[in-house]
């Protein structure tokens, strides 16, 4: 519910000069709680409109609540909404009788008290939070973090999210930093990371992932044509083969080509399959998530992790689309954050830094402006 | 534990590169010298006579081994003087090149060593290679033996101790139910024994003897022709007593009619540095006589002599 708020809320410009009206989905008090309400309220006098620069201060505040959309809090705001309204409890009732997605006004044992919506709370909670996550990942190890992110994906999510989560980390580390995620991963939890992936995600693409987190890729440059042309055909050849009752993601030749060979293989593979068939070879997995996230990752982790950023700044993104902002820019900011931007830049047209720095608020902002760099 | 046997003060480098080229100068070699130098230096010293070798006689050492001795000697000197990572990468990528249902190189490999060691050997792999362990078992095994291989080549199993006992009781059940139904290249059979860390795996083979009072390789012997079936029960022996196995290997390339020199100069090359000791208690417990005994009846000259110094024997 707070998002439908929020978009209302962003889609306005400038601060109207009368209150908002109430968002459809606030409970709807009784009739007979209504009369009771109408009765209260004109035994007092109605309170005075709010003068015109109070409403922009409502407005602002609002916004600084992360009320109007984006990511992350305006923390310098609202310290300074407290300073300025110190000693002022009416100046504060104002700003709740106007921030009509948090505040409901509520009748019966609560009257007169503008309460807050549970669901906006968990929404704030996550804001307030996204510094804090992002503060203690930028000082994890990589290891670490990458091990954390395995196990909470894998055991918080299980499923879709799972597979996406390991494949990012699985196909986009380099060959070292990756084994060093599974040793983070056996001290954390005594047990490998191999063990829990195999264990836990008993779906058709349990293949997949256990061999792409157990690879070991060999890291030099070179590349045999050959190779690469059998393999295309191979995987055209897997292709035409799949059906629903053999899924591609569950064929032999399939996995074993893209859990195996080296990166700069597999591009090779890819380029000959685009020339062969007039469309890139994720274009033919269509259906199979884990499998097209697992070429994207493998040809260009730029590309993929510019796609991920650009799906956080959408308006019907979801929470999890949102914390991979965060994800993303701990994750690379050392590692290849300036062919990020990019291929960012390509994909959208803009700068990364204008997106994040219009997007975001606070001291998030800051700190994802800091890590991106200029 | 280890039957390498190193003299008590080890001459420097120089001095053993200085011997080992004069064993390789003018007609014919002085294989005894080799013999006396290499096969009685740890794997820290071989590693800085090859190093000091080539630069001192701008050649390889290994290249010039292979230059002078020849056949099964030549075999088991290098092997042996290859440090523990790389001798695993080649015995590896020999048997993956060339592989057949009866292999065992690399099931010892994935399953003899420490998960650091298998590492340890992955990278070598890479060095010398240039592609990587999985990659080639991948291409070159097929089937049922790839779908068990790589998965278990590929593992970086969990070291420690910690276990869990009703996990334990559970996959032993899963194991039982999955071997009664003879599938046996079942998915379920290869997760668990591919990552499951060694202390689980143990729990896990024990449970199995408790629940159904009988140890698990005892229901794998269906079919004495199937290799697949071979394959797991060697898996399973590796893990639980290395040393009874190797000594199985070396009991039947020493017995019979004819050597099996292969198998013999890799187990012996390979656990003359860790616990050949033991495999030697073993085959001395099993067959009534020193493992010294029967390698010298069935080997002659060179490669008897070198098998015999890894043995701890002269």
């Amino acid at each position: 519910m707070p998002q439908q708020v929020l978009a209302q809320a962003s889609s306005h410009s400038s601060p109207p000069a009368t209150p908002q009206p109430p968002p459809p989905r606030l409970r709807q008090a009784t009739r007979k709680q209504q009369e009771k309400d109408t009765q209260h309220r004109e035994r007092e006098p109605p309170p005075p409109p709010p003068p015109m620069a109070a409403v922009d201060e409502n407005e602002d505040l609002i916004r600084a609540f992360a009320g109007m959309g984006g990511l992350g809090v305006d923390e310098a705001a609202l310290v300074s909404a407290m300073g300025r309204w110190r000693m002022q409890p009416e100046r504060r009732a104002q700003f709740r009788r106007s921030f009509h997605g948090f505040f409901s006004v509520s009748g019966g044992a609560a009257a007169g008290i503008e309460r807050c919506e549970d669901e906006y709370l968990r929404h704030l909670e996550v804001e307030f939070a996204r510094l804090k996550d992002a503060a203690v990942l930028w000082a994890m190890h990589p290891w670490e973090r990458d091990a954390r992110w395995a196990h909470h994906a894998l055991h918080h999510h299980g499923g879709a999210p799972a597979g996406v989560a390991l494949v990012e980390v699985a196909c986009t580390r380099a060959a070292d930093d990756l084994l060093g995620a599974r040793r983070a991963y056996q001290a954390l939890h005594h047990r490998s990371l191999e063990e829990d992936v195999a264990y836990l995600l008993k779906d058709p693409n349990a293949a997949l992932l256990v061999g792409l987190v157990t690879a070991y890729r060999y890291e030099g440059e070179r590349v045999s044509e050959e190779l690469a042309a059998e393999e295309a055909k191979a995987l055209a050849a897997a292709v035409v083969k799949a059906s629903p009752a053999a899924k591609l993601v569950q064929n032999e030749q399939v996995v074993r080509i893209l859990a195996t060979r080296s990166k700069p293989q597999l591009r090779a593979t890819f380029k000959i399959y685009k020339d062969l068939h007039g469309k890139p070879l994720e274009d033919d997995f269509v259906g199979e998530p884990c499998l097209q996230e697992a070429v994207r990752c493998l040809y260009s982790p730029p590309k993929y992790f510019a796609e991920v950023i650009g799906r956080a700044f959408m308006d019907d993104a979801d929470r999890q689309a949102k914390a991979a902002l965060t994800r993303v820019v701990v994750s690379r900011a050392d590692v290849d954050m300036e062919e990020i931007k990019d291929a960012y830049a390509k994909q959208h047209g803009a700068k990364l830094v204008d997106a994040v720095a219009s997007n975001t608020h606070g001291h998030y902002k800051d700190a994802l402006l800091a890590m991106i760099g200029k | 534990m280890a039957t390498l046997t190193v003299p008590a003060v080890v001459p420097p480098v120089a001095e053993d590169c200085e011997q080992l080229h004069k064993a390789f100068e003018g007609w014919g070699t002085n294989e005894k010298l080799i013999i006396s130098v290499l096969a009685h230096r740890d794997a820290a010293h071989r590693r800085a006579i090859r190093r000091a070798y080539a630069e001192a006689y701008g050649k390889e050492l290994l290249r010039a081994l292979g230059d002078e001795i020849h056949g099964k000697f030549e075999r088991a000197v290098i092997l042996w003087t290859l440090e523990p990572a790389e001798r695993d990468a080649v015995l590896a990528n020999e048997e993956a090149k060339k592989w057949h249902p009866g292999g065992r190189a690399l099931v010892e490999i994935a399953c003899t060593r420490t998960p650091a060691q298998l590492f340890a050997a992955r990278q070598a792999y890479h060095d010398r290679f240039k592609r990587s362990l999985e990659e080639d078992v991948a291409a070159h095994v097929t089937g049922d033996f790839r779908k068990l291989l790589v998965p278990l080549v590929s593992a970086y199993r969990y070291d420690g101790p910690e276990v869990n006992i009703s996990l334990a009781h559970s996959e032993a059940k899963i194991l039982h139910e999955k071997i009664h139904k003879k599938g046996y290249s079942d998915e379920e059979i290869i997760r668990i024994l591919t990552t499951r860390s060694k202390a689980q795996l143990l729990a896990t083979f024990n449970s199995y003897k408790d629940q159904f009072d009988h140890p698990i390789n005892k229901d794998l012997k269906a079919d004495p022709k199937d290799e697949f079936l071979a394959t797991l029960r060697a898996i399973i022996r590796c893990f639980i007593c290395p040393d009874r196995y190797f000594e199985k290997i070396l009991r039947l390339a020493l017995g019979g009619m004819g050597t099996d020199e292969d198998d013999l100069t890799r187990v012996i090359a390979t656990r003359a540095e860790f616990d050949l000791k033991l495999i030697k208690e073993a085959y001395q417990k099993r067959n009534s006589v020193p493992l010294e005994r029967a390698v010298a009846k069935d080997t002659t000259r060179d490669y008897e002599d070198i098998l015999l110094a890894l043995l701890g024997a002269e």
